[in-house]
């Protein structure tokens, strides 16, 4: 999204936290079950959070430049926080597993069934949309849109439309994290708040030009985070992250694997 | 005549000002923010006592007239929320249920010089020196020595691997939880310390399978309590699990399903208990507000009717300071009071006495497994 449109999204956390109570109103008001009311809250996340996100505020808000839009979508992530805990309460919701929660033992070691199918179906996800970007047609626009809107255009790409697909994937990608993490996590008003914080902490670690970045900044913070949790202290287990953070922007203010980008002035 | 017409008038005003006369009730409590789930349990028995009081008449013949404040679950805006309450001068207080809200609120609430039931239960509540406050549940220095003998004598655990949230409610049971366990020789392998609303407990259950402790004890806020369990089932730590109240808590079943199983611990109320009028108000409050009441809904609805008992069967009128006076050392049955709902004591310092009981969850059900007596008995 910053590549394509240059947007911030302080919201995204929130955006995780919403899909699953769009799911927890099908089951829950209208009675349906699982499968189809996550299939109705994934379409209700494409159309709320990619279609009407970009329409209604980042379309109006982007011509007056990066800024605005940030605190705007600041607003919005309290308006959502907000919302949901006005109609659908403040306490924590269960949301079900998508796997049962057994485990398997593999030389000695146990591991949970539930954190190796997430950890498949996000290698699944991110080879799935590596393919789209690098292996598609429109996938090679929606890069050539993110290098350089201009002579995208000039080269005949719909660039509008190029960037509505990034929103379009966007909500994709935070109806299936909300399918994966609410089971753990439960569905709370508040689960954006620690989510956002940690993505855009990622974000910054691996460098937020890069969608490898990205994912080797999320492994790496999540590596740390629990490694030191264990390891050092769980009470400064924040304390860490942050500080690699801090490390990370002093000796490569781009990430570890984002790009330098230059500026004309 | 005109002096009749005038007596007719006079009568008339004092009757209508008689029937509109309200006795003011105010709860600041949890209403929303981290401890919401036990906040709006206890809110929603206060509402349904004052409810049912005012349908049949209200107390001393004036309707009761409850406002509710919400503390966010936020020490700052306890205060904020407290000194509106205490400026509508309340005739009683109910709430707060964080601990740690009781305690930035106590100096004013002392000062205001109005009684006080509260939620929390930190075991040195009692001990700052509010006379004016009294306990809706056991303080930890009750329930701690119950669960320590279980583990000692039921479980037979020489060790115990311990995970806590870090406020004031974790810290002071976790301070008692310790002294209990060394006067029953059993050593601690494990203290996990754990944040307020923490989400990820993958780290932490590490560190308590590393421990290989005989038993697991938990303390922390019910949706925490629900992670914790989620996280060790996930991870295959097998416990046994034991707790207090927190741990059998309806919202913390309901939160981690079939990782609730299993888990043992002392309840100090519970609406499974077997008894016939406590069984009746989890239906009622079920009716009302469609959602099955934890221990906080009956700490809420229990001291109404201790109010409406001493006001009107022991004071007769609205005297906050004779109210205080009169709940110390008093003891409320179930035949003095209905709405007490179980045999029901208060001391000098406002510490509750009353039967409490030991319990397990099965197929996602509390089920009790035996009533421990009272105190004083």
């Amino acid at each position: 999204m910053w590549q394509t449109s240059q947007t911030i999204n302080f919201a995204q956390g929130e955006f995780v936290m919403a899909p699953a109570f769009f799911i927890l109103i099908g089951t829950g008001t209208f009675g349906l079950p699982f499968w189809l009311a996550a299939i109705l809250g994934g379409l209700v996340t494409l159309v709320l959070l990619g279609l009407a996100f970009k329409r209604l505020m980042v379309d109006p808000m982007i011509r007056h430049g990066a800024l605005p839009l940030v605190v705007a979508t600041i607003g919005l992530a309290i308006l959502m926080k907000e919302a949901v805990r006005e109609f659908y309460g403040a306490d924590a919701w269960p949301f079900p597993a998508l796997w049962a929660t057994t485990d398997v033992t593999v030389f000695g070691a146990v591991f949970a069934v539930q954190s190796l199918l997430i950890l498949a179906v996000c290698i699944v996800v991110v080879a799935a949309l590596q393919f789209y970007l690098a292996g598609t047609l429109t996938g090679r626009c929606m890069q050539a849109t993110a290098q350089n809107p201009a002579v995208a255009r000039l080269l005949g790409i719909r660039v509008e439309r190029m960037v509505l697909y990034t929103f379009l994937i966007n909500a994709a990608l935070v109806w299936i994290a909300a399918l994966l993490v609410t089971p753990i996590y439960l569905a709370k008003f508040t689960n954006g708040e620690i989510l956002g914080l940690y993505a855009f902490i990622a974000a910054i670690i691996g460098g937020f030009n890069q969608v490898r970045g990205a994912i080797v900044g999320g492994l790496v913070l999540g590596v740390v985070d629990n490694f030191c949790a264990v390891y050092i202290s769980s009470s400064y287990r924040m304390a860490i992250p942050l500080l690699l953070l801090i490390a990370v922007i002093l000796v490569r203010p781009q990430g570890l694997l984002g790009r330098v980008e230059e500026r004309t002035v | 005549m005109k002096r009749l017409k005038s007596l007719v008038t006079l009568s008339a005003m004092l009757l209508c000002g008689i029937a509109s006369a309200q006795v003011k009730l105010a709860y600041v409590g949890e209403i929303s923010g981290q401890l919401a789930p036990s906040g709006g349990n206890f809110r929603d028995g206060i509402i349904l006592a004052v409810e049912e009081i005012n349908a049949h008449g209200g107390m001393l013949k004036q309707k009761l007239d409850l406002t509710l404040y919400d503390t966010q679950t936020n020490p700052g805006v306890a205060r904020a929320q407290m000194q509106k309450a205490l400026d509508s001068e309340p005739y009683v207080l109910f709430g707060p249920v964080l601990s740690g809200n009781v305690k930035v609120t106590l100096e004013m609430v002392k000062q205001a010089e109005v009684p006080q039931f509260i939620g929390g239960e930190a075991a040195d509540l009692t001990t700052l020196g509010n006379p004016y406050m009294f306990r809706t549940s056991f303080g930890q220095q009750i329930g701690m020595p119950k669960i320590g003998n279980y583990i000692r004598d039921e479980l037979k655990a020489k060790t115990i691997a311990l995970i806590w949230v870090n406020n004031d409610f974790g810290k002071a049971g976790r301070d008692q939880l310790l002294k209990v366990l060394k006067e029953r020789n059993i050593r601690l392998a494990a203290d996990v310390s754990t944040e307020p609303g923490q989400v990820d407990f993958a780290a932490d259950v590490v560190k308590l399978k590393s421990a290989n402790a005989d038993a697991v004890f938990v303390y922390s806020n019910e949706e925490e309590c629900a992670r914790i369990m989620r996280e060790a089932r996930k991870q295959g730590l097998k416990g046994p699990f034991v707790g207090d109240t927190t741990l059998l808590s309806q919202k913390t079943i309901e939160l981690a399903a079939e990782a609730a199983n299993g888990v043992v611990g002392h309840v100090g109320l519970t609406v499974d208990a077997p008894i016939p009028e406590v069984k009746a108000f989890g239906e009622r409050f079920q009716k009302r507000f469609k959602y099955k009441p934890d221990h906080n809904g009956l700490k809420g609805y229990t001291a109404v009717y201790a109010m409406k008992y001493v006001t009107e069967k022991k004071l007769g009128k609205l005297d906050r300071k004779a109210f205080m006076r009169t709940l110390h050392g008093l003891t409320i049955s179930p035949q003095d009071e209905p709405g007490i709902l179980i045999e029901t004591g208060w001391n000098d310092v406002g510490e509750i006495d009353r039967i409490s009981f030991l319990a397990t969850v099965e197929n996602g059900q509390q089920k009790i497994v035996k009533i421990l007596p009272k105190l004083g008995k």
